[in-house]
């Protein structure tokens, strides 16, 4: 009897052990898939097909969070300039012979189609830990020059393709890596006066519909049936959801299709229209239990390289969330940017999960006080 | 000295540390913002939203305008909207679906491809929207689904109008059919206009007038509750329908030509050259029209691919024919009018003809030829010498220049989609098509219309039209009047502006006509029975083209097997000598013109004279009446 028991204890643990995922993280990314799966089921009017979809992409997500997690953070370090350059060569490619609907963000390889922005998600945040690593820390103005190029280059094709949500979460990775690796804080206050600054001379840069975004934040209720319709519809569907929400499936705005997007972008609306502010809170607590334990590990990382990357991808992560419901709430204009691994489609699902994988490596790799 | 940077790892380490603590707190500040915005929202706000929220409650639902009805030029009715009932299963009231598609089946009948459209249709749609199972149900499939409605919750028996075809086949290629709005057709309709129509015109009439046929939508705004099940209707702007529509074709002369072919395939134009209205269309084989409407089953389909004779060609429109012989009293008429010949110049026919230097020789007809002919007899008796010694003369140059003024070798811009052009061979046209230069051999056998030229039986017709109307070319069209709706007067079409005559000389008209009424009417013409007993006198020419090369050695085998090797044409017009009608027919089989196309035609001028006898109102007057039965 006692054999078998540890038998079973040994052969359990010695599963858990291989993948080393941290547990903590990996439960709550469980329960975040599990709450974003239920949503899309009512946002979809119960259509199976379509959960189940969305399903086998999220499981294609952890395969691949399993897989990276086993590259050891010291070949993803010596990898990063290739990976990087590699993907900004896609980028170039795409710009040139990309296609897309009204916008040229996909490249076709005729046996899978996808975003070469979304390999950025990952390589750019590498890419500047890997320069910063090889740097003296703080960092100067020199470094600062060569970083603010690493990021320009690529954000730029981005923007132009025009997918301005993409290009917003390449660049805060980047500046996040910058951030975490202990810039003076003179030198923050300086680039921030500067950039607002700026800001009039990039309104002249930015596309009439991207102008338009802001504008119908600021007064959404002055196109009633254009532009400022999906921020009113999103208001009415959280502000009418209550405290405790209309309950599963019961949300009018969504079923009635007054709610445009409302399995992708516009997601967290049906959430909130739903579940109510105490949803709200749980889920936003939720991510806040994710970003505070992906900072955990990064500063328990092994070397400055692990450490940068790690706090970067978890900080990008609160960016999602903050635009996401920054939109969805009328507080932030509207930008392309899903709830992550709730909105319906792959892309960023497995490119989040993806960056989820190199924290568990990290994590596996971490120093150890003893042994 | 190079100063080379000293790594801290330590200190590096407990930066991080610092700065990851500080991101963190900013991070839980801002989420903090976010959730006081929600707050906000959804208690400090929430009564406004909640009231809103409930206001949302009123959908707009467009309302598909009935499409407009299609007559010919007598009111005959050829297209029109019937009411009809179908099946409609809404998949959230099913609770087993299979089990139910099943009971279905073997209580009214539902088919395979039923079934398979149903599910591709369901996945499309929302749970609670109803979904069409099986459309055009009989009366006795809808008495047998009133008896066992108790069976199947969540099915219906719904009331619809859809297009019907009285005439089916005999109209096929000319009307079109409406067919389901797919993927290319939301492309060119404006979607604005169409959110509530399921139909749209696919080909012939339906398609090119599509834009007058369909209407206006309206559209009511409706109440509905948390369900999305309608409460009330709050208001209602009714949808305009769209057009009827008078053709130019006379149904009749129509029916009569598509009997006489009597299944052989081929096609045939009837035009009134004084006018350039369309009096028939018409394609043989062809399909019947309503069996696309509410999409056609695969077996159907498969059925009209897989027949050689092609019946979804539509032959008048886009087949290719050898003109022939019929080419030449065009031929004749360029050469009067050039000068190089005058109507008592005669030509000696041996049964052999020679370019001069050269040693192949391009047969006649009859075997030692037809001795000396004139221009009346070169047509009446089809003689081909004259025509290869007047082609030569002429040279290809101003022999297609000459063609192109009678619309060959172009489309002739009727009011349908799809026209070929033709072909009208040229130096140029060679040039670019084989990259070859011209050779004298090639004119000669342009001469009697074969070689590279080709025709589409509407262009033919439309050039026997314009020959008849004395040189005078107005384009074909097939739309006579349009009306807004039942009991409305209908409002003519503006008749095409005229071109210029071809003939500067009125007198070489009337001496190709004398060949022309030799034809039919002459001792020696090659159509001699084709006119007995007819009223008027009609003039004419036959064509008869080889279906297959003479060096090809297949032929050898075909000229001893098939009495029936030819493509067979006739042309005509009558009465000669004020034309009210040209007709052209084309026959893919048979042993010659005036034998095989000739009696065809002439069946259609006696329906057309039945109808001159007959019709003294005008045209839309009698729609009218037609209209209000």
């Amino acid at each position: 009897m006692d054999g078998i028991f540890a038998q079973l204890r040994y052969r359990f643990s010695g599963m858990l052990r291989r993948p080393r995922f941290d547990l903590p993280l990996a439960g709550a990314l469980v329960l975040l898939i599990v709450i974003g799966l239920m949503t899309q089921y009512s946002a979809s009017d119960l259509d199976r097909d379509k959960a189940i979809a969305q399903g086998v992409r999220l499981l294609l997500g952890v395969l691949l969070m399993a897989l990276v997690s086993r590259v050891p953070p010291s070949t993803l370090r010596n990898w990063s300039p290739w990976l990087y350059l590699g993907s900004v060569i896609l980028l170039v490619l795409v710009a040139l012979l990309g296609e897309g609907r009204g916008s040229h963000r996909w490249l076709d390889l005729h046996f899978v189609r996808f975003q070469p922005s979304e390999l950025l998600k990952l390589t750019m945040p590498m890419m500047v830990a890997w320069y910063l690593n090889q740097r003296p820390l703080p960092p100067g103005w020199a470094s600062l020059v060569v970083v603010s190029v690493l990021i320009a280059i690529p954000a730029g094709l981005i923007a132009e393709q025009p997918d301005l949500g993409t290009a917003l979460l390449i660049v805060a990775s980047g500046l996040f890596a910058v951030f975490l690796s202990g810039l003076a804080w003179w030198r923050i206050g300086l680039i921030i006066g500067s950039v607002v600054a700026a800001a009039p001379v990039a309104w002249h840069f930015l596309h009439e519909y991207q102008r338009n975004r802001v504008r119908m934040l600021l007064d959404p209720e002055s196109d009633p049936l254009g532009l400022g319709w999906h921020i009113i519809q999103s208001k009415i569907a959280v502000g009418s959801g209550g405290l405790w929400g209309k309950g599963w499936h019961q949300g009018t705005q969504s079923r009635l299709e007054f709610l445009p997007e409302h399995t992708t972008d516009f997601i967290f609306s049906v959430f909130a229209e739903e579940w109510g502010l105490i949803g709200v809170l749980l889920l936003l607590a939720l991510y806040v239990f994710i970003i505070g334990r992906g900072l955990w590990i990064a500063a328990s990382a092994r070397d400055t390289y692990s450490r940068l990357l790690a706090g970067s991808i978890t900080m990008v992560f609160f960016v999602y969330v903050m635009v996401n419901g920054g939109m969805i709430t009328g507080m932030l204009p509207v930008v392309g940017v899903p709830l992550p691994l709730i909105s319906y489609g792959g892309t960023s699902a497995v490119s989040l999960l993806a960056g989820f994988g190199v924290l568990m490596s990290i994590h596996a790799h971490r120093k150890r006080v003893a042994g | 000295m190079k100063f080379r940077p000293i790594k801290d790892g330590r200190q590096e380490a407990a930066m991080f540390a610092r700065r990851a603590v500080i991101g963190f707190l900013i991070i839980f500040v801002l989420l903090g913002v976010l959730g006081v915005r929600f707050w906000y929202l959804q208690v400090s706000q929430h009564d406004e939203f909640q009231a809103r929220s409930d206001a949302n409650r009123i959908l707009t639902r467009p309302l598909a305008p009935a499409r407009g009805l299609i007559y010919d030029r007598n009111g005959v009715l050829l297209a029109e909207n019937v009411a009809a009932f179908r099946l409609e299963v809404i998949p959230e009231q099913v609770a087993d679906m299979d089990a139910l598609l099943h009971d279905l089946q073997d209580t009214i009948g539902v088919s395979d491809d039923d079934i398979a459209r149903f599910k591709s249709l369901v996945k499309s749609k929302r749970s609670y929207q109803s979904v069409p199972l099986r459309l055009k149900l009989s009366e006795e499939e809808i008495a047998l689904f009133s008896v066992n409605r108790w069976r199947f919750s969540g099915v219906d028996v719904v009331p619809y109008l859809t297009r019907f075809y009285p005439k089916g086949a005999g109209f096929g290629h000319l009307v079109g059919y409406v067919g389901r709005i797919d993927a290319a057709d939301v492309e060119r309709l404006d979607a604005s206009l169409y959110a509530g129509t399921t139909h749209a015109g696919k080909t012939g009439i339906e398609r090119s007038y599509e834009a007058l046929l369909h209407g206006q939508p309206g559209y009511e705004l409706v109440e509905v509750n948390a369900d999305r099940r309608p409460l009330r209707v709050i208001d209602r702007v009714a949808p305009t329908p769209g057009k009827n529509l008078y053709l130019t074709v006379d149904a009749r002369i129509q029916e009569a030509g598509e009997a006489a072919f009597e299944g052989r395939a081929g096609a045939s134009v009837a035009i009134d050259p004084r006018n350039g209205e369309v009096l028939a269309m018409i394609s043989v084989p062809s399909f019947d029209p309503n069996l696309f409407v509410n999409g056609i089953s695969q077996a159907d389909y498969k059925a009209l691919l897989d027949n050689p004779d092609k019946p979804l060609l539509d032959r008048a429109l886009r087949g290719s024919y050898v003109p022939g012989s019929t080419v030449k009293p065009f031929l004749a008429a360029a050469g009067l009018e050039l000068g190089l010949r005058t109507p008592s110049d005669t030509i000696l026919s041996t049964g052999e003809f020679f370019i001069p230097g050269q040693t192949r020789g391009y047969r006649d007809v009859r075997a030692g030829g037809h001795g000396r002919v004139d221009l009346v007899q070169s047509l009446a008796q089809s003689v081909n010498a004259y025509y290869y010694s007047l082609a030569l003369d002429m040279g290809i140059d101003k022999l297609s220049d000459s063609m192109a003024k009678f619309g060959f070798g172009q489309p002739t811009g009727i009011d349908l989609v799809g026209e070929s052009a033709g072909v009208l061979p040229s130096r140029e046209w060679k040039r670019e098509r084989m990259n070859q230069a011209w050779y004298p051999g090639e004119t000669v056998i342009a001469g009697i219309g074969q070689g590279f030229w080709v025709v589409t039986p509407m262009q033919l017709a439309h050039g026997v039209a314009t020959l008849a109307a004395a040189g005078v070319s107005r384009q074909p069209h097939l739309l006579l009047a349009t009306q807004d709706g039942i009991g409305d007067a209908p409002v003519a079409m503006a008749t095409p502006a005229a071109g210029p005559s071809f003939f500067r000389n009125p007198a070489n008209f009337d001496a190709v006509r004398e060949g022309m009424i030799a034809v039919v009417n002459g001792p020696t013409g090659t159509a001699r029975t084709m006119g007995d007993g007819f009223p008027f006198v009609i003039a004419g020419k036959s064509g008869t083209a080889e279906r297959f090369s003479r060096t090809n050695e297949v032929w050898q085998h075909i000229s001893q097997v098939a009495i029936e090797r030819h493509q067979v044409l006739f042309e005509a017009f009558t009465p000669a000598d004020n034309p009210r009608i040209a007709a052209i027919v084309a026959l893919e089989a048979g042993r010659g013109g005036g034998r095989d196309a000739a009696p065809i035609v002439r069946r259609m001028m006696d329906a057309w004279l039945l109808d001159q006898a007959q019709a003294q109102v005008q045209a839309p007057e009698a729609g009218e009446q037609a209209g209000n039965r």
